[in-house]
């Protein structure tokens, strides 16, 4: 705690144990369960790559062969490594054909077989975690090279074309113009795609399809960049949705640097059945943890549809569900971007004061985590003007506060997708506040019994209250009942949840049992 | 009123005098300069001063011109939809819908097609609304189903009938390539289809990027632009199902 608030240690030791309390139960279910998408993002470690001419993957193939003959619950890898022994080949894609082709058949082995089937499983899937092992050294020999940016804040910025081809020169003159994280957003609908499309892409929807082939050009662009800028370029992508596991596989595949990952987006804002959220979400965590990537959750989210006055206390329950579900699945302090923004209506009498108070809070709650700082998005109207002071504003509190990550915001927000001038004027806009009062955060302490001070002890009492009332009755039941963000989403609705699955007594999942060794 | 011709206004009645900006994808010098004055001039700004200009990444120029424009605005012939239903209060909607429709008035919403931005379709039904105004959940005699994002058209289709929907109301903010346009034609498309004309609910459309005149176009009863608020998409619902109709038998 470094203390500008006052914040009572026994309360916020209180909330992180309501926290553990609220997130156990979830966790004991996400262990005891699968999904197709963990399946598959364990096929992609043990080397399945590519598409059938349909462009449906050959993991999503070769998954529904082995749901079709002997169901999930018993995990994919030892029914697969099974069949691969008796057809007497060796490589995993070259079965996925002939099994979407019907000439392979699967079963649950058992004595001799089972256990040379699962060592093969274990030994093939090992070698696609040390991939993963690769990239991250590589990163940190990158990183060593280059450096990081020179300040704090991280400047983040968004490209968005539909087109890789277009996406990869607009980043380049991101980075160039100051970026220090480039995120490239996804098509609109990729989120609720139960596979993850293939190849170069060039059609997207207010975004780009997130594949392996896309991230791998755009970390080698900015590979380029950074060696350009002497510093190293964080690239950005999307764990989350329908295949979040594979999302997280494919990111340290290819040494992306932060992924978005939130433990309830896509339950509250995709309407995706949460059991298969938490279930994929475990797993892209340990994934995330040993591939070194800062995982950005989406607590702003929440403030886009409830009040961000009212509501403030859902985003630090929120962040501390993150965290303990983040802390569980083995992601350390450092790779935290827990979430949250700058909403608040401008018209509210000290509306700036109260995002301070709310800014700082997350700030002293989790002193080691890279805060991931949002813009105005709701309140911004089309009156560039206004907006672009507003997003002033937003900048200031940023470094004010000490935040990590700085999602740069645009005036022309709610208006088009940026602009080259829009991107231009915002980062003139962070240039200038971060130079002008870059440092000023050292000279920031609310005044005792002031105003930012009460409020942020009023907005953690809020909090503790939610806390126990969720420890009273289960964090799916709160979920079901529209505690955060006002979306009601009960356990057994929304989409995905015909590809969850209770584990059987033999279940074997050689990637969790890998991952779980090493935390 | 005729003959109501205004130009705009800097600080003297009559001026003309208009701001833009804009990016040419020229490096900067004095020809690029020269070019974002051709290009005001061409837009009816004469005198164009450009009154800054700014290099932006490798080969582009942006601009801020001022200038007096020389076009004229005839306010006879401004062509807009005017609001011809009166503006209720909720506890005026839930009256009416109560006495006169004795049965509550059912209201299905969703976001159609990939769009998955909820923002509009949220701020007219959930309780939340928007700008201080309470959302169509909160109306007592409205029933009120949110279906959220990524909703199929036939979903739609189906829940619509479920529901016994007076109105369909559909939220579109994705635009790229006219999603919104293509999705809304193919929504009013299959209505027509699965039901006939008196058994259909009414269809709206919403969203920042519709143009408010296009409604025979997309085959809808309504389309309600940018800054529109949960009461006056109550009482066009009001209007239309109730008051009109009434009116009209």
């Amino acid at each position: 705690m470094t203390g500008k608030l006052d914040l009572d240690p026994v309360l916020v030791a209180r909330a992180r144990e309501l926290a553990r309390r609220a997130g156990q139960p979830v966790v004991d279910l996400a262990r005891s369960h699968t999904t197709v998408s963990v399946e598959r993002a364990v096929l992609r470690l043990a080397g399945v790559t590519g598409a059938d001419p349909d462009g449906i993957p050959w993991v999503n193939r070769l998954v529904d062969a082995v749901v079709a003959d002997v169901g999930l619950g018993h995990g994919v890898a030892v029914p697969v490594f099974d069949a691969l022994a008796r057809e007497g080949i060796t490589d995993v894609t070259l079965l996925a054909q002939k099994a979407a082709a019907g000439s392979v058949r699967f079963a649950l082995p058992t004595g001799r077989a089972a256990t040379a089937a699962r060592s093969a499983a274990r030994r093939a899937v090992g070698a696609g975690v040390r991939r993963i092992d690769r990239r991250r050294a590589e990163r940190d020999r990158l990183v060593t090279r280059h450096g990081d940016p020179r300040q704090r804040p991280w400047i983040y910025l968004i490209v968005a074309t539909g087109d890789i081809y277009e996406d990869i020169p607009q980043a380049q003159a991101a980075a160039r113009a100051g970026a220090d994280v480039i995120a490239v957003i996804r098509s609109t609908g990729q989120s609720l795609l139960d596979y993850v499309p293939e190849g170069a892409t060039r059609e997207g929807f207010a975004g780009t399809y997130a594949t392996q082939e896309n991230f791998r050009l755009m970390r080698a662009a900015l590979d380029e960049s950074s060696k350009e800028l002497g510093r190293y370029v964080r690239l950005t992508n999307y764990a989350s949705g329908l295949c979040m596991p594979e999302m997280a596989t494919l990111a340290g595949l290819e040494r992306l640097d932060m992924m978005l990952n939130d433990s309830m987006y896509g339950i509250l804002f995709r309407d995706i059945n949460p059991v298969r959220t938490f279930v994929d979400q475990r797993f892209s965590r340990q994934v995330h943890a040993r591939a070194g990537i800062i995982i950005n959750t989406g607590e702003d989210n929440y403030l886009t549809t409830a009040d961000a006055v009212d509501e403030a206390h859902t985003v630090t329950v929120s962040q501390l569900l993150n965290e303990f579900f983040a802390h569980e699945a083995g992601l350390a302090d450092w790779q935290l971007g827990l979430g949250h923004a700058f909403e608040i209506n401008p018209e509210v009498p000290e509306s700036f004061r109260l995002e301070l108070a709310h800014a700082l809070l997350a700030r002293e709650l989790f002193p080691d985590a890279p805060l991931k700082w949002m813009p105005p998005t709701k309140h911004m109207t089309g009156d560039v003007f206004r907006g672009n002071l507003l997003d002033g504003f937003f900048n200031l509190a940023g470094t004010l506060t000490g935040q990590g990550i700085l999602l740069v915001g645009m005036m022309t927000e709610a208006v088009v997708t940026p602009w080259l001038s829009d991107r231009d004027i915002a980062l003139q806009n962070v240039r200038y506040v971060l130079g002008a009062a870059g440092g000023l955060h050292e000279d920031f302490v609310p005044a005792p019994g002031g105003f930012i001070r009460r409020r942020a002890n009023q907005v953690l009492g809020e909090a503790l209250d939610l806390l126990e009332r969720i420890g009273e009755q289960t964090l799916l039941t709160a979920i079901a009942e529209g505690t955060f963000g006002i979306m009601k989403r009960p356990a057994d609705r929304g989409k995905g949840l015909d590809g969850v699955a209770a584990h059987e007594a033999d279940y074997c999942n050689p990637a969790t049992d890998i991952l779980e060794a090493a935390a | 009123m005729s003959g109501q011709i205004v130009r705009p206004y800097g600080d003297t009645t009559g001026d003309g005098m208009v701001q833009v900006s804009f990016t040419l994808p020229v490096a900067h010098d004095k020809r690029a300069e020269g070019a974002a004055v051709q290009l005001a001039n061409k837009m009816g700004i004469d005198p164009a001063m450009v009154v800054h200009a700014k290099p932006m990444g490798d080969g582009f120029t942006f601009f801020v011109v001022y200038g007096r424009v020389n076009h004229l605005v005839d306010l006879d012939a401004v062509q807009v939809v005017e609001r011809d239903f009166a503006l209720l209060s909720a506890k005026e909607v839930n009256t009416v819908v109560k006495q006169r429709l004795r049965r509550k008035l059912s209201v299905v919403g969703a976001c159609i097609g990939t769009d998955a931005h909820t923002v509009g379709i949220d701020a007219i039904l959930n309780v939340k609304g928007i700008a201080g105004e309470k959302g169509l959940e909160y109306y007592r005699e409205l029933k009120v189903t949110n279906l959220g994002a990524q909703v199929s058209v036939p979903e739609l289709v189906e829940a619509a009938r479920a529901e016994k929907a007076d109105a369909v109301l559909v939220s579109q903010v994705v635009t790229q390539r006219d999603a919104h346009l293509r999705n809304t034609r193919e929504m009013s498309a299959a209505f027509r289809e699965a039901m006939p004309a008196g058994r259909r609910p009414l269809l709206i459309v919403g969203g920042p990027r519709f143009d408010e005149t296009m409604t025979d176009e997309l085959g809808v009863d309504r389309i309600f632009g940018r800054g529109t608020t949960p009461g006056e998409v109550a009482s066009y619902l009001v209007h239309a199902l109730i008051t009109q109709r009434k009116a009209m038998a």
